[in-house]
């Protein structure tokens, strides 16, 4: 394996062979490119793409030069020089690596297309993976290649080198001494070599200090399982052993947990035909998040009621020492859940599970682990580990870096990745405080703390350099590259080591060094197969069996929560676009809505439609927040299930110095933020009169007909476990259609691909649309057309809100084309561009289509994509590497939509034909969304196949079509959502 | 007796051409407008019209150039104005057979007059209608021939005839062409006329070479009324199978509001009714410009009225079925579609439809207004908006809340929608211009036909009271 | 009145439409020959960086298409050999020749000889060497006798009409997958015959949908 990645980087690397491309495909582009000059304006950014897949063509070995021939423009074909082990020109190959966000580390497959990374998928073999990803990991891959990325090493913005650089550092670093003047600050890192590296820098610097900071971090978590065990430990928890479950305040389904894990866990448990009990699942929240939706019963509490509730369940459920009096009394509805919960966790001892959110005190946490002990969940659905990283308490961390800077204590402060200028907290002036000191700052876009710099670094993209991750529990796996560093950037593992002086520089080296020197004798055997695998075995931490020191849980608790004062409170979340702002030049991510307020291009203040009423707002509103002398403008949102006096406030936006996609998109809210109000703090809120557009994908909420008042049924249907258990009695219940028109088509022989979508499972996550993004080269067209509804997702989220305004439930539908077997959009077409294959796909054929758009109007999915402008007009060339080689990029004015990944089926097929013609196996072909789905909601399959998962799941009670009395006949069915509700609170 | 001796079919019947006239009248009047210099007015109205047709070439120039985004078309609202003022120029384009095909075969006589201009009519709407199914495509540079069945030696690829749209294209061609033989085979006499009254050599030689040689011989004219008939024969049926073809564009999907048996005969009588009031407003305004009171009579006025009155109420009594049958349908979607033209956002466009649709034409019940110029000339535009609205609610009503609450959307006009629009009014009026100008714009020979009686009538009056 | 039409005038009408009609069916006619892909787009014969004869070498020399083209069994290209395949040879024989001087150039220095493609597909084309070969379509069907052809030269329109032709009726194209390089093959009797039963032996069905190509 080692060899193969050595030969493929060293033959097939993203400088080389751009180098060969610019001598061959001499373009004006390509100059540009070299030259890194831009056209300014986001316009050729949100166009992605061409219409002709040239790059495709180029990186496949083909060069287009601009000579034209009599007859056709000639095309060269490129072959390489040299061969390159495993490297098959047309197949892709795949490598294992992993990423880490926050301190939690994912493995994942990327996909390389001659010498491309083109696709993100899961790895399967690793626990926090399953295979699935999320949909931040699936837009990874653009990030890649972004143009705007930092490319150059800069000296106070003037070119230089790292040559020039790493001399500096050597006169530099001999002026240190015991390194009293330095400081370096990073982002959360798991990685052990880096953690090897860390440790020799203190050794070399005994006075040096490294500060990690992240401005969405799980230090309250570590630090209550100090306070309940006296050491900081990683709780880690079996959702699938579950059988009730309490979320406070804690989105572990959505932004609070970054791994497939819990979500595979979870959804194993929601689905009725299992067998196994369906999980019960209650959430305490402010902000209506997925999690919420996926509840069976959600209170709407404002974070820093959470604590009382916490409190009060200890006492409800008589942990010893709870008999301290509750801050704030509860109101009767809340008593009522409370009690009905209390009950449904004793009796579930052993088999319930408590779980805190990151932005919740420590207190909290030790209460919840103080809970779970008292409930027996301790061992059996939690447990703890030593966390993957050494844990600190971070903002402790940065008031002391900005009094250092303040004081000139600090000679030298290496900023190794992150954007803290941006996202630190908003006690200290940042910017002017790193212009008191030299700044060494590693950073992946030229972002603020890049412009704050005196030497500016390009950090090498995750997919560009060696470096080693552990997963929460401690599983270790190697980052290999997957092309070479497009900019020439470095990672921070090696500037790391060039402040601790080692010799070998490079990641690799580094890496390897690290893990020979911890596998010894067959160092090599074990390197080749964690590259293989992805993880290493046998690194996961064991499990630490600790019991929870009640008195001084309540000691601290006693002190620290004090009644929440009334009044509104802000409180801040990741956003689903730029999670905390590391994605904000990531258009995918941008175009993809906000799962529950379906907002695109765009964050804000939300608000629950009774404080919106009571302070007179409306959507678009621009408020201004104001909390401690600090202020933050954002247009107000009214999201239904929103807890009242409270305003949940996006990460991320606002990016002042951020490349063209992401500039000046948003408002900024880290402004507000404090080390005092670091997560959530009482806040003023006041209409400013100013209004901003906002654009949502979806303009209606409901399943309720305006005028009429009617419901709609045969959308959505849900269930209660009751109702369904019942409804099962009788069997799958089966429509009698109208005779049929159109003569009938014999689709009992060959494949006969299908879907099924399991509603109790879908969490809305929004992985399944950005994967479909990435498969299908579909383009972004940006917020003004999505406000015209003109988006171009293949697979779209639908949201509906059920129940009275202030407190509903929530439903998410996954809709792609469903493909009709009686597709109404066949009939239409003029010129026969969209028919029906024989396996039973409705194909679209866009070199046919004259795109008169009847189609789309006569779908009643509306799931048919019109290419209204040319969305690929004039991108960058670099960001054309990004396509998929296998599927065509459309052109102006055709039709486009969800073909069930059918060049995925194709592949597939002519391997097994290859294969001495053997029939495809049930599951070997994966969809897109299906892949990249963490909770195995999307199933597909060969429907003529009685064996196979999708046609069982197509047997289930619970299975059915949407507007099943069109008679569409769609191949896509879904399965209806069964709640199980607590009879004690219907 | 002597004032009772009143010929009593003239009181039945008022005279089809008043003031007296003579065939040469006549003749002189119509060839006059031809001949003559042409009046203040008609350069007036050139300036407005051309540089309108401009825009429209502008308009259509930056739409192929850009792509259908310039409008405000959209998801779910894949058509929009496109396909409205489509349906809304056929349907003007109906008046003008229907008038000379039918009331021909009706023996109508009062439709000698009109016919003439109706015909024009008909082809210049029809022209600003063909744009639409062109333009409308997202790549009309493969629209243009693929929508036709050419064998293609490249793709053996054909053309897919379940869809409506395929049947448009047959449809309107067919009726484009007949439309045109009809108007032209009418034309003959009166060019021969021009022909031999012309005095510059240029006239003589283009009013020569367009009248093929007539003669005025009475094998000519046994050929000529045989033609004619048997033209008139062939359009009929087109009158009513056009408007029939371009309404199962939405009779055969399964869009509510859409999916609908009554709308054949529903846009037939809607195409009439929108195709009389565009005669109304056309030939008040020739007769205005041209001073055409003794040719175009308050009698032919009068009975366009009569039947823009009819013509509504079937349109009426249409809306009202509809609705029935949504609630009798008991079908969800159906109700709430009509509900919703009703009462949704678009309650303004439906509203402005049934005032000028069904409660405009009521006026034409009191004779005062079916004999006053200025009434009809308004009520008349007031129609024409009225059944644009009609057509734009259907389309976009139906299509803006279908049947997933969740791809809901809104269509809102752009500029170049609009400058489409009103750029095919320029095309429209320019080319009723010219033909007003270039053109006998009323039949002299059929007139004549009509004049003929009269005189004998005439004569008879007066054999009586000497 | 002057009569602009004689009494012949009908006549000389009726012959000038017949001519009309004949100069527009023949220009019709010729046009749709001219247009036809054979004609417009076979024959298409560029010059080589390299003067490189496959004459020589797979006629000639008897060298196996899968020496170069090794990928044609396991991938959608039939990939052009790389610099080193060439050298695999060209380091012992004719070493010396200035005609492969670019050859020896590109191995030198790593850089791709840039070789000019003779048969282009539209991109919205997917076309899988690997499926057709391995059912047993021979080189021959779409590449002609590259065997005897000093330069490449296109010899099939690879118009989608000519694609469905095949798809339709694919007998006379299958032979065993063993002999699909042997361009000079010829089975006893009516290839159809042997066609159809490898067809039906192995079960194929060319599909003739369209994301069977488009996707």
């Amino acid at each position: 394996m080692n060899e193969l990645i050595q030969l493929n980087l060293s033959s097939l690397t993203g400088r080389k062979y751009w180098r060969s491309l610019n001598q061959l495909a001499d373009t004006p582009e390509f100059r540009q490119w070299v030259e890194r000059e831009f056209p300014e304006g986001a316009s050729e950014l949100l166009d992605s793409g061409s219409r002709r897949t040239l790059l495709k063509l180029m990186a496949a070995g083909f060069g287009l030069a601009g000579l034209t021939a009599c007859r056709r423009p000639v095309e060269k074909i490129l072959p390489l020089s040299k061969g390159v082990e495993g490297y098959v020109h047309g197949r892709p190959l795949h490598y294992a690596t992993a990423v880490e966000t926050c301190g939690v580390a994912t493995g994942l497959i990327v996909e390389c297309n001659d010498g491309r990374p083109t696709k993100v998928e899961g790895n399967p073999r690793h626990p926090f993976s399953l295979g699935a990803t999320n949909a931040f990991q699936q837009a990874m891959i653009l990030d890649l290649y972004d143009p705007d990325r930092a490319r150059q090493v800069q000296k106070q913005g003037v070119k230089s080198s790292w040559a020039a650089f790493e001399a500096w550092w050597l006169e530099q670093s001999a002026k240190l001494g015991d390194g009293a003047g330095l400081r370096i600050l990073s982002p959360r890192s798991t990685s052990p070599t880096l953690e090897s590296l860390k440790a020799e820098i203190a050794k070399k610097y005994p006075q040096s200090a490294w500060i990690e900071y992240e401005p969405v971090n799980f230090d309250r978590v570590l630090e209550g399982a100090r306070l309940a065990f006296g050491q900081p430990l990683q709780p880690h928890y079996r959702f699938d052993k579950a059988d009730v479950i309490l979320a406070l305040d804690c989105d572990f389904l959505g932004l609070d947990t970054l791994s497939a894990q819990p979500v595979r866990q979870f959804a194993s448990r929601r689905r009725p035909e299992d067998g196994q009990e369906l999980n019960r699942l209650y959430a305490v929240e402010s902000n209506f998040t997925i999690t919420g939706a996926m509840a069976d019963h959600r209170l709407r509490a404002r974070a820093s009621d959470v604590a009382a509730f916490a409190l009060a369940l200890a006492r409800q459920l008589n942990v010893t020492g709870a008999e301290l009096n509750v801050v704030n009394q509860p109101a009767d509805r809340e008593r009522k859940f409370l009690a009905a919960v209390a009950k449904d966790l004793l009796a579930h001892r052993g088999r319930s599970l408590v779980v805190a959110g990151p932005r919740q005190p420590a207190e909290v946490h030790a209460l919840v682990a103080l809970i779970n002990q008292a409930l027996g969940n301790a061992g059996q659905t939690v447990s703890y580990t030593r966390p993957p990283y050494q844990p600190s308490d971070s903002l402790a961390a940065v008031q002391k870096l900005a009094e250092d800077l303040a004081a000139g204590r600090v000679s030298t402060l290496f900023v190794l990745g992150g954007n803290p200028v941006f996202n630190l907290p908003a006690n200290a002036d940042w910017a002017a405080l790193f212009r008191k000191t030299t700044v060494v700052a590693l950073a992946a876009d030229e972002n603020e703390t890049w412009k704050a710099a005196t030497w500016q670094l390009p950090e090498a993209h995750p997919f560009e350099s060696w470096g080693d991750v552990r997963a929460l529990d401690g599983t270790a796996s190697i980052r290999q590259p997957q092309i070479q560093p497009l900019f020439g950037g470095r990672s921070a593992l090696e500037i790391a080591a060039l402040i601790a002086g080692r010799a070998e520089r490079r990641g690799h080296d580094l890496v390897r060094s690290f893990w020979a020197s911890q596998w010894g004798a067959e160092a090599e055997a074990k390197w080749k197969k964690a590259l293989y695998d992805g993880v290493i075995e046998g690194t996961a931490f064991p499990p630490v069996d600790v019991k929870a020191d009640a008195p001084r849980v309540f000691a601290a608790v006693q002190v620290a929560l004090k009644p929440a004062p009334a009044g509104v409170e802000a409180v801040f979340y990741p956003s689903w676009h730029t999670f905390d702002g590391r994605f904000a030049n990531n258009a995918w991510l941008h175009e993809t809505p906000d799962p529950m307020t379906k907002l695109v291009w765009d964050n804000a203040a939300l608000l629950s439609p009774a404080t919106a009423k009571r302070l007179g707002v409306k959507d678009g509103d621009v408020l201004e927040i104001s909390s401690g002398g600090r202020t933050a403008r954002c247009p107000a949102l009214v999201l239904p299930g929103h807890a009242d006096d409270s305003v949940s406030l996006q990460l991320g936006f606002g990016r002042a110095a951020c490349g063209r996609v992401g500039r000046g998109v948003g408002h900024r809210v880290e402004s507000l933020r404090a080390a005092s109000n670091f997560w959530f703090g009482p806040a003023e809120i006041r209409k400013t009169g100013a209004t901003c557009r906002l654009v949502t994908t979806q303009e209606h909420h409901t399943l309720i007909e305006p005028i009429t008042g009617l419901k709609r049924h045969n959308i959505v249907e849900e269930f209660t476990l009751g109702e369904y258990r019942e409804r099962a009695g009788h069997g799958k219940h089966e429509s009698h259609p109208p005779t049929d028109l159109f003569p009938e088509f014999d689709y009992s022989k060959g494949y006969q691909w299908g879907m099924a979508i399991d509603l109790s499972a879908c969490i809305g996550c929004n992985a399944c649309m950005v994967a479909c993004t990435a498969e299908n080269n579909i383009p972004v067209v940006g917020k003004d057309q999505v406000a015209r509804g003109r988006e171009m997702h293949w697979i779209r989220l639908d949201r509906y809100f059920s129940g009275e305004e202030d407190d509903p439930q929530a439903v998410m539908q996954p809709m792609a084309c469903v493909q009709c077997e009686k597709a109404p959009c066949e009939s239409v077409c003029p010129v026969a561009a969209t028919a029906h294959s024989p396996e039973g796909i409705n194909e679209m054929a866009y070199n046919r289509c004259v795109g008169t758009r009847y189609c789309l109007n006569n779908c009643p999915y509306k799931v048919r994509r019109f290419n209204f402008l040319n969305w690929n007009k004039d991108i960058p060339e670099i960001r054309k590497m990004v396509f998929n080689p296998d599927v065509t990029v459309r052109m102006r004015g055709v039709m486009e939509k969800c073909n069930y990944c059918v060049q995925r089926i194709e592949e597939k097929r002519s391997q097994a034909k290859a294969e001495g013609r053997r029939p495809i196996r049930d599951g070997e072909i994966l969809t897109a969304c299906q892949q990249a789905c963490p909770a195995d909601a999307i199933v597909f399959g060969n429907i003529n196949d009685p064996e196979s998962r999708v046609s069982k799941l197509k047997r289930q009670a619970r299975d059915y079509s949407v507007l099943e009395e069109l008679n569409t006949k769609p191949r896509t069915s879904y399965l209806a959502r069964v709640r199980n509700p607590n009879p004690e609170l219907v | 007796m002597a004032d009772l001796a009143i010929d009593p079919r003239v009181e039945l019947n008022p005279p089809l051409v008043t003031g007296g006239m003579t065939y040469s009248d006549v003749t002189d009047k119509i060839s006059s407008i031809v001949e003559g210099k042409a009046p203040k007015q008609w350069y007036i109205a050139m300036a407005f019209a051309v540089p309108l047709a401009l825009l429209l070439f502008a308009c259509l120039g930056y739409l192929v150039a850009t792509g259908i985004g310039v409008w405000g078309n959209n998801s779910p609202v894949g058509w929009g104005w496109d396909i409205t003022n489509f349906v809304w120029w056929i349907g003007i384009g109906h008046a003008g057979t229907l008038i000379s095909a039918i009331l021909f075969l009706f023996r109508q006589k009062w439709r000698t007059s009109i016919n003439r201009a109706a015909e024009a009519m008909t082809l210049f709407a029809v022209a600003c209608a063909a744009i639409y199914p062109l333009f409308h495509t997202g790549r009309p540079w493969r629209a243009a021939y693929w929508l036709f069945p050419l064998p293609n030696e490249f793709l053996h690829m054909w053309q897919n005839f379940r869809s409506p749209l395929m049947w448009d294209v047959f449809a309107v061609s067919t009726y484009g062409t007949v439309s045109a033989l009809f108007w032209y085979v009418g034309l003959i006499p009166d060019l021969a006329t021009l022909r031999d009254r012309a005095t510059t050599p240029i006239r003589k030689t283009i009013y020569g070479l367009l009248s093929l040689g007539w003669r005025g011989s009475a094998t000519q004219w046994r050929h000529y009324e045989l033609a004619y008939l048997l033209l008139a024969g062939l359009s009929t049926p087109l009158v009513l199978s056009v408007h029939s073809i371009v309404s199962f564009d939405f009779a055969t999907s399964l869009l509510p509001g859409w999916h609908t048996t009554i709308f054949p005969p529903y846009f037939v009588a809607g195409a009439v009714f929108s195709g009389f009031a565009m005669v109304v407003t056309l030939m008040t305004l020739a007769r205005w410009i041209y001073g055409l009171e003794n040719l175009i009579t308050m009698k032919h006025l009068e009975n366009m009225c009569k039947v823009m009155l009819a013509t509504g109420m079937i349109v009426g009594f249409a809306y009202g079925t509809e609705f029935f049958i949504a609630w009798y349908s008991a079908n969800q979607y159906e109700r709430f579609i009509f509900l919703n033209r009703a009462f949704g956002p678009y309650a303004w466009a439906y509203w402005s439809m049934i005032a000028c649709n069904v409660i405009a034409p009521q006026f034409f019940w009191f004779k005062r207004f079916r004999t006053s110029i200025p009434a009809m000339f308004i009520l008349s535009i007031f129609i024409n908006i009225g059944m644009w609205f009609e057509r734009f609610v259907i389309i976009a009503t139906s299509l803006h809340r279908d049947f997933l609450p969740s791809s809901w959307g809104y269509f809102t006009p752009t500029w170049v929608d609009i400058g489409t629009y009103a750029g095919t009014f320029g095309l429209f009026l320019t080319l009723f211009l010219l033909f007003l100008r270039f053109l006998p714009s009323i039949a002299i020979s059929e007139v004549k036909g009509v004049l003929h009686q009269q005189v004998s009538a005439g004569h008879a009056v007066h054999g009586g009271s000497h | 009145m002057s009569a602009f039409f004689s009494k012949q005038f009908d006549t000389k009408l009726r012959l000038a439409a017949a001519a009309v009609v004949v100069v527009l069916g023949t220009g019709g006619a010729i046009a749709a020959y001219l247009l036809h892909p054979r004609q417009l787009d076979t024959g298409y014969t560029p010059v080589q960086p390299v003067p490189y004869s496959h004459k020589l070498h797979a006629g000639n020399l008897g060298m196996d298409c899968l020496y170069c083209h090794t990928t044609v069994a396991q991938s959608n290209y039939a990939a052009v050999p790389m610099t080193e395949i060439c050298m695999n040879c060209h380091v012992r024989v004719k070493e010396k020749s200035p005609k492969l001087q670019a050859v020896r150039d590109s191995y030198a220095t790593g850089k791709p000889i840039p070789w000019v493609k003779v048969h282009r597909l539209p991109d919205y084309v997917y076309f899988n060497h690997q499926a057709h070969v391995t059912a047993g379509v021979s080189c021959v069907s779409c590449h002609g006798r590259v065997d005897q052809m000093t330069e490449v030269r296109q010899v099939q329109p690879l118009s989608m009409a000519w694609c469905l032709d095949c798809h339709r009726n694919p007998a006379p194209h299958v032979r065993p997958p063993e002999l699909v390089t042997r361009l000079d093959w010829q089975p006893e009797g009516d290839p159809a015959v042997l066609g159809a039963k490898l067809i039906r032996e192995k079960g194929i069905h060319p599909p003739d949908n369209c994301s069977a190509c488009h996707r």
